[in-house]
């Protein structure tokens, strides 16, 4: 053995490969910035099975990317081709059936590690100070995300895609005074058509993906400012070693935390193949039956459900009731309640960095009654869920000394009133709340 | 630890509740006969083409099937050209039919609808349900009606092609149950047994991916499965040093 082993994380001075490093390093902070990030960027070593998902949704983001490029070369945005260019995609497209069941289950599966990363972030107190600006970047991201399933739904073009888009932009006519113009400026006409069809596919496939990877760029460079959360909800760069500054409990992201989201990646992978694979429509909840009948302007389906991934936010919309007008001020009747309530029951997550009073950051070691908030408002919003892919009239109704209103509607309105509620008491009962003694190291 | 078990208990028991309700609903809709799907019998699936090409596709289209993906039933290309191509097709060609739908709309009061991705959009058992459901009724404009395609009114703007082979069934309003009152050329028996192709053959040209979609995912996933052992024991090899 003559040849020198190169175990040294650092490559051998003189090296071709050194040589090339020190070369573009004189002209990029490659080094640098792999140091920063990735080799001497130290994570809390408790990170836990919650810590996963941030990784899986820039996974996920990546493969939508990689596969809408594929997709984008063979659909067709016209309402004459669109239904046909996807099953063209299905059947003809040399392995178009897998690149269009991984975009289609990875929109679902982007909401799913997205609604796990945001509820790691509540119970472990992630968007406390110094953290708001990742939480309000990761909002954006949300919303964005929102956006992009919502003008992605539309592109099939069946009758879900077309009916879908029709009761959304029509919410935006329930806005006051300018709401019909804005509902009818999104569509660029007086009913969903080929001009929304394409510039839905606009928005889908530029205007959405850019903005959508500035704000995770900026998500990313705002944690690796402050640092990572723990479970603990403890400051690791609190205690660091006197010689090195190294926190005492921080780990360099590489490699530990690169081998470690590797596995979580394999099991995650192994979940998305298995829907992929063997159950693409997941039983109607990732691809709707009536999406497979093109759309036709003229049949209105019998009950119109969003994905669910937006029907918590539509019960809640559907549980409002309208406000009657005020007649002899000539105010008309209007939706517009509902639609606020909507509204607003996504973008109050923005608000938790301010709502949250409580001296503690984990739920580890919050008191009883932010833990009984938190399991109220995890099962309204299921419930809520639930209640938004079925009809109104699910459970049929209440009998005459309820006024034989609805029974689904009854119950969606008490959870809208937790959901709601969750938020609005924060200030008082994380106040109130007895919490528990915070070590000054993390326990594991 | 208890709250959480308390929050999961709880979880648990409302999304029961709601499986239990979603269930009654299904129930209640009307009953539907489960359709004999094997998508890898390919001689069910060559006898469904056959019923499909000879009766279904005078009227309706299947404009995203083409005639030689049935090369994948087990067809020959010859065997796909003498017995179903009759108007002088390609092999590459899709399923069209020449009905002009405004036409068809004149006739049927609605155009015959594509059936490419019928069964996606109804599913098998719906359509295996639905062709064997069909019923003498005078006072619809066919002649024909049919409780599967509209529970409520019973009434359905296809008339019922194949009974020469099912024969004639009537509604017996008191029990509301279906009986045969005049006698096909094939036993009831044989009658379902060729819906039933009919449907495996429909259910096929849905998704012909389908096949070769399920094979190909336990191969991934035993690949998945070596690269987990793999990968989590780099993890531990890693983290020894970390308590």
């Amino acid at each position: 053995m003559t040849n020198k082993t190169n175990t040294d994380a650092k490559p051998v001075a003189g090296s071709i490969f050194s040589q090339g490093l020190d070369w573009v390093d004189a002209r990029f902070p490659l080094s640098s910035n792999i140091k920063a990030h990735l080799t001497e960027y130290y994570a809390p070593k408790n990170l836990n099975f919650w810590y996963f998902f941030g990784g899986l949704s820039l996974l996920v983001l990546v493969l939508q990317i990689l596969t809408g490029i594929f997709l984008t070369m063979h659909y067709k945005p016209d309402a004459m081709l669109a239904f046909a260019s996807v099953e063209y995609i299905m059947r003809d497209v040399p392995w178009g059936w897998l690149l269009r069941y991984m975009h289609s289950t990875g929109a679902s599966m982007f909401f799913v590690v997205v609604y796990m990363h945001m509820f790691r972030g509540i119970i472990y107190g992630s968007y406390r100070t110094p953290r708001e600006l990742i939480w309000l970047f990761g909002v954006g991201i949300f919303l964005c995300l929102m956006g992009e399933a919502f003008f992605g739904y539309l592109l099939p073009w069946g009758q879900m895609s077309y009916w879908g888009a029709q009761v959304i932009v029509n919410l935006f006519s329930a806005i006051p005074f300018v709401g019909p113009d804005v509902s009818e400026w999104l569509r660029g006409d007086y009913l969903v058509s080929d001009a929304t069809l394409n510039r839905f596919f606009a928005f889908h496939v530029i205007a959405l993906p850019f903005v959508l990877v500035g704000l995770v760029a900026a998500h990313i460079i705002a944690l690796h400012e402050v640092g990572s959360n723990n479970p603990d909800g403890i400051e690791i760069k609190k205690l660091k070693d006197k010689k090195t500054g190294i926190p005492l409990d921080g780990i360099p992201f590489h490699p530990y935390y690169t081998v470690k989201d590797i596995v979580g990646v394999v099991v995650f992978l192994m979940v998305f193949s298995t829907i992929i694979f063997f159950a693409p429509e997941m039983g109607g909840y990732f691809l709707e039956a009536n999406n497979f009948v093109p759309a036709n302007p003229l049949v209105t389906p019998a009950h119109i459900a969003p994905v669910w991934y937006f029907t918590p936010y539509y019960s809640i919309l559907r549980a409002v009731p309208p406000f009657p007008g005020v007649g002899f001020l000539g105010i008309p009747p209007s939706l517009f309640p509902g639609v606020a309530a909507m509204g607003l029951s996504v973008l109050v997550f923005a608000l938790l960095p301010w709502l949250d009073k409580s001296p503690v950051k984990s739920i580890r070691y919050r008191g009883r009654l932010y833990k009984q908030w938190l399991a109220a408002f995890v099962v309204s919003f299921i419930v809520l869920g639930y209640l938004g892919t079925e009809p109104s009239n699910v459970w049929g109704q209440f009998g005459p000394w309820l006024g034989n209103a609805e029974r689904a509607t009854v119950v969606a309105r008490i959870f809208m009133l937790v959901y709601f509620a969750f938020f609005i008491l924060m200030p008082w009962y994380t106040k109130k709340d007895k919490t528990l003694a915070v070590p000054d190291r993390v326990t594991g | 630890m208890k709250i959480s078990i308390k929050l999961g208990l709880s979880v648990l028991s409302v999304l029961s509740a709601l499986l239990f309700a979603q269930h009654a609903l299904a129930n209640a809709a009307v009953h539907l006969d489960k359709a004999p799907i094997d998508a890898s019998n390919h001689e069910s699936l060559q006898r469904g083409a056959r019923t499909f090409v000879n009766n279904c596709l005078n009227c309706h289209s299947a404009n995203y099937m083409r005639y030689n993906r049935l090369l994948a039933i087990g067809l020959t290309e010859k065997q796909i050209k003498d017995n179903l191509l009759f108007a002088g097709e390609k092999v590459g060609d899709t399923m069209k039919v020449a009905l002009n739908p405004e036409e068809a709309k004149k006739w049927f009061g609605v155009a015959p609808p594509d059936l490419s991705v019928e069964v996606r959009a109804r599913g098998a058992d719906w359509v295996y349900s639905y062709m064997r459901a069909f019923y003498r009724d005078e006072t619809s404009t066919t002649g024909w009606g049919n409780c599967v395609f509209d529970p409520v009114s019973c009434k359905v703007s296809m008339p019922h092609v194949l009974y020469q082979l099912q024969g004639e069934q009537i509604m017996n309003h008191e029990t509301h149950q279906l009986e045969l009152s005049k006698p096909g050329k094939l036993a009831p028996a044989e009658y379902d047994a060729l819906v039933g192709d009919l449907t495996n053959f429909l259910a096929f040209m849905a998704e012909p991916a389908k096949q070769q979609r399920n094979h190909l995912g336990w191969i991934v996933l035993l690949f998945l499965s070596v690269l987990l052992v793999l990968t989590y024991k780099l993890k531990k090899a890693y983290w020894k040093d970390i308590h």
